[in-house]
């Protein structure tokens, strides 16, 4: 039943043999050298540092949601880069390989990449683009601030947290493998039938696609139940629905659209996995596989992708605005139900990524028309953003100018996808750099939401705030690098350049293309003004701490613990009494009121069970990749008994006592007093909570050994 | 529910911190995420049904047998029987765990692994028995469907059946802990969800392509 393959195996190292390193590679192996050298030098730092009981405690093995959040951001920003590379690599081919005078290098005709490999490049920008940059950076910041905007301690799993970032760690893992082993897919990053059949490639690249994306997927999926978890069953008391800030509904909203909409992925790749390792029919031209069945099964998913990442990054802006513009966000409600308006309308629209499929103009006009449904409750965002900062106290901090970008160029990306949702210009449009353009202007939506986020909450995350004057010169910067790119690539869809051209024929474009390579050139020092960013802003880490309050005028419940955030995120839960908590307390001059008494808190231990199981599913997913079947099953095998050892074993927890807890509470507000002097005297007050059974029969009471808990079966109903 | 400033409690008054409370209930959330993986597992088969759907008309069996040609309805539907009464047990079991019965518990996820085994059996032999009369993933889109489909509901019997020997395990070793009850009530509901899984693929996959 398994398919024929071309080239050899056998079946101790499956496909893989040495004629697959690309040693030969003018590209890949410097690349290759410079990426050995930089390991050795990171693992030689960390060892002449001590480093590495370090981060072998408090960052490989944890389960806090934020250190979590910030290896997701961490992964995110790396991977941004990587695929920032690559879009400067499609950029300056596009630039050189122009009209049959162009020169060429490296084996290419024209330009310096040869197609097969320039196919490459921009499958793997547009992968790592969407699910391993925007995807963990946002699923990064739900995971941080989340919990502690609704003022629970984690997260509602934390080792399943953990667990769904090394699964994105292994993702991120096997397609830098694919530079080095092998090669990448050269079908785009969503795969087109039946090119991507065995019979059409034959290489591993194609299935290194699939795989690293079938990771992806499973990583996500986890985050996502969790995140929708937490947010239901975690919230403080008091924190009712309507509490929420908007940025915990913009997660759930987004959450749904992944709980739902991944497992459509993950039958469309395991469709082309069935196709092309046990020679199934799905999607081949020939006997009675449907080619169309896959682009749709994959827009099922990829459309309400692209709001997963959207949704996260409307809630970031709308946590913004109303800071920097020193007034409580407009129309609270419609928010909400604009976020699960696009959420809901996110399974209508997927057939607009192929008009021209040929469905009639009836399935057209309604995908068209569900597509201009999005453009409402889009709109409904965008004016109350608007209203927000109108009549406001605005200060232009860095943070701000980004969500203000965010804002213009969500604008123009949604005016070109309204014109997009209209089939007769899509037919006129249809794979040309305009819809390039349009869905990048969107993507950078996210991308400038994020940088956003990162100034604005970078000090509650690790007690210092960025530098200001890097953070906007690299806003400037990045801003023009967009214009330069953007600008000429809408103009050359109108003039029809298709997408993804390794040779560009037409000499008139020129000007247009080498405008682009300047804008990545400005690109590029944006990209260092952020390094530039970082080294000043650590430097001066000491100048630039902040108190609770970084900003002085925030809102949400983030606001009121400590910055750095402690490992418990609350010394005493707090009890919710208004929307913008933070705003209410600080108007009513109770912000500095800390809790009478501490009770003892019970909080999950560290595990490298996540870890292993992390590793494990590279090496499944590297051993599926090269055909190495005895070792796809005992990786298998492997992570089935973790799984089984890790729940006999369960997790006990521990217990951070009433007195430790005061003590840590003591040195965090004295260190605030020393930054701020808002904190004033440590006062006590409020009224104390009314008494109430207690919810959770057998943690509170926790012994403080580390012994499973046991009790009768009869408490439990 | 609303949060407008006139509803907010008093500032002099109003509780800020609550020490009282105790955070939430763990076997019910345990339950509510394992309910939302039901959820995109449901997905998942919707999707799988959805590309058999497509790949289901005469042109899909590229001129091959069709499930008219090799469905056996009484066969499947001693598995079906099977399957239920695997279901059946494991309610027994519940029922037990009510009563605080370990020993009842056991009998009934050893009545459930049995009958699952025997469902299992069943569908392997019949793939075998499609296999040696040339009926495989390969031979046409429509085959590809209606065999992936089916064994992906097999593949979650295989793993449901690895989980209740674990669950066995667990209840004889740990007893009724928080964590193996929760898992217990997970279980349930992961084995309820593959029997109704089943009703589908029965009728719209065997039932349906045996009339059709």
């Amino acid at each position: 039943m398994l398919v024929d393959l071309p080239g050899g195996w056998n079946p101790l190292l499956g496909r893989l043999a040495w004629s697959q390193i690309p040693y030969d590679n003018p590209i890949l192996a410097p690349l290759f050298v410079a990426v050995v050298l930089g390991g050795i030098a990171i693992v030689a730092l960390i060892t002449y540092y001590g480093k590495w009981g370090y981060l072998w405690k408090e960052w490989l093995t944890t389960v806090d949601h934020k250190k979590l959040g910030v290896m997701y951001i961490i992964i995110g920003l790396v991977m941004l880069f990587r695929g920032f590379v690559d879009g400067m690599m499609i950029r300056t081919q596009q630039a050189w390989a122009v009209g049959p005078d162009s020169s060429g290098v490296f084996g290419a005709l024209h330009g310096y990449l040869t197609p097969f490999h320039y196919g490459q490049v921009y499958t793997a920008h547009g992968l790592i683009m969407i699910l391993l940059a925007a995807t963990p950076l946002l699923v990064g910041f739900m995971n941080i601030i989340v919990p502690i905007q609704i003022g629970a301690r984690d997260m509602a799993y934390p080792y399943l947290n953990a667990l769904g970032l090394w699964i994105t760690a292994a993702g991120a893992a096997l397609i830098m493998a694919s530079l080095f082993i092998g090669n990448f897919a050269h079908n785009g990053w969503f795969g087109y039938a039946p090119i991507f059949e065995i019979q059409y490639s034959p290489g591993v690249g194609v299935d290194y696609w699939m795989w690293t994306l079938q990771l992806l997927a499973l990583g996500t999926t986890l985050g996502g139940i969790n995140l929708l978890v937490t947010i239901i069953k975690m919230r403080a008391p008091g924190m009712t629905w309507f509490r929420l800030p908007i940025f915990v509904w913009a997660s759930l909203s987004a959450n749904i659209i992944a709980l739902t909409s991944f497992p459509a992925l993950q039958v469309a790749l395991g469709l082309v996995a069935a196709d092309r390792y046990l020679g199934a029919h799905f999607f081949t031209a020939g006997l009675g596989g449907n080619l169309m069945l896959y682009t749709n099964l994959f827009w099922i998913w990829g459309h309400p992708e692209v709001y997963f990442v959207i949704l996260p990054a409307f809630g970031m802006m709308s946590e913004i605005f109303p800071v920097f513009s020193e007034k409580p966000l407009f129309g609270y409600i419609t928010m909400v139900l604009a976020s699960f308006a696009i959420a809901g309308v996110s399974w209508l629209v997927w057939l607009h990524h192929f008009f021209t499929m040929g469905a009639g103009p009836d399935v057209n006009s309604f995908f068209s028309v569900a597509t201009m449904l999005v453009g409402i409750p889009t709109g409904v965002k965008v004016f109350n953003w608007a209203f927000t900062m109108y009549r406001g106290r605005l200060t232009f901090t860095a943070a701000m100018l980004w969500a203000l970008g965010a804002l213009f160029l969500l604008l123009i990306g949604g005016l070109t996808g309204m014109m997009l949702a209209i089939p007769a210009i899509n037919y006129m449009v249809h794979n040309s750099v305009f819809v390039i353009a349009h869905f990048h202007s969107m993507l950078l939506v996210i991308v400038y939401a994020v940088f956003g986020s990162v100034i604005f909450w970078f000090p509650k995350v690790f007690g210092f705030k960025l530098d200001e004057f890097w953070a906007k010169t690299m806003f400037w910067l990045f801003t023009g690098g967009t214009v330069l790119v953007f600008v000429p690539m809408y103009m050359l869809g109108f003039m029809g350049m298709t997408r993804r051209l390794d040779y560009v024929f037409n000499t008139n474009w020129h000007p247009y293309l080498l405008v682009m390579e300047g804008g990545i050139v400005v690109y590029t020092l944006s990209v260092f003004a952020f390094f530039v960013l970082l080294y000043v802003s650590i430097r001066d880490r000491v100048k630039n701490r902040v108190g609770a309050d970084a900003w002085g005028t925030s809102r949400s419940l983030e606001w009121l613990t400590h910055s750095p955030v402690p490992f418990y995120n609350f010394a005493v839960t707090p009890h919710v009494n208004a929307r913008d908590e933070a705003a209410w307390r600080r108007a009513n001059g109770i912000a500095a009121v800390q809790p009478a008494k501490y009770v003892d808190i019970h909080m999950p231990n560290n595990t490298p069970v996540a870890l292993y199981i992390g590793a494990l599913t590279f090496v499944l997913g590297f051993a599926l990749t090269w055909r190495i079947w005895w070792l796809c099953l005992a990786s298998l095998v492997a992570i089935i008994v973790l799984m089984i050892v890790r729940s006999y074993r369960g997790d006990p927890g521990y217990i951070v006592t009433a007195a430790e807890l005061e003590r840590m509470e003591r040195e965090a507000i004295a260190r605030e007093r020393q930054v701020d002097g808002s904190a004033g005297e440590p006062v006590v007050g409020g009224a104390p909570a009314v008494g109430r059974p207690a919810m959770a029969y057998e943690r509170s009471d926790l012994p403080k050994t580390s012994t499973p808990p046991s009790m009768g079966p009869g408490a439990h109903h | 529910m609303s949060g407008h400033a006139s509803n907010n409690p008093d500032p002099k008054t109003a509780v800020l911190w609550d020490t009282e409370y105790h955070g939430h209930d763990v076997i019910s959330t345990r339950s509510l995420g394992f309910f939302m993986y039901l959820l995109s597992d449901g997905m998942l088969f919707a999707t799988l049904f959805a590309a058999y759907g497509v790949l289901s008309y005469q042109h899909s069996y590229f001129g091959g047998p069709t499930p008219a040609d090799f469905v056996k309805p009484w066969y499947t539907f001693s598995q079906t029987i099977a399957l239920f009464l695997s279901v059946l047990a494991y309610g027994m079991g519940m029922t037990a765990l009510k009563r605080r019965s370990r020993g009842g518990l056991i009998n009934g996820l050893l009545g459930a692994f049995v009958l699952g085994a025997l469902f299992l059996v069943l569908d392997v032999h019949d793939v075998m028995d499609l296999a040696s009369h040339g009926i495989t993933v390969a031979t046409s889109g429509g085959t590809s469907a209606f065999i992936i489909l089916t064994q992906v509901h097999a593949a979650h019997i295989f793993f449901g059946l690895l989980w209740i020997l674990v669950m066995i395990y667990q209840v004889l070793r740990l007893g009724f802990t928080t964590d193996t009850v929760g898992r217990l009530l997970s279980l349930r509901m992961f084995w309820h969800f593959q029997a109704v899984i089943w009703v589908f693929v029965y009728i719209f996959v065997y039932l349906w392509g045996y009339m059709s």
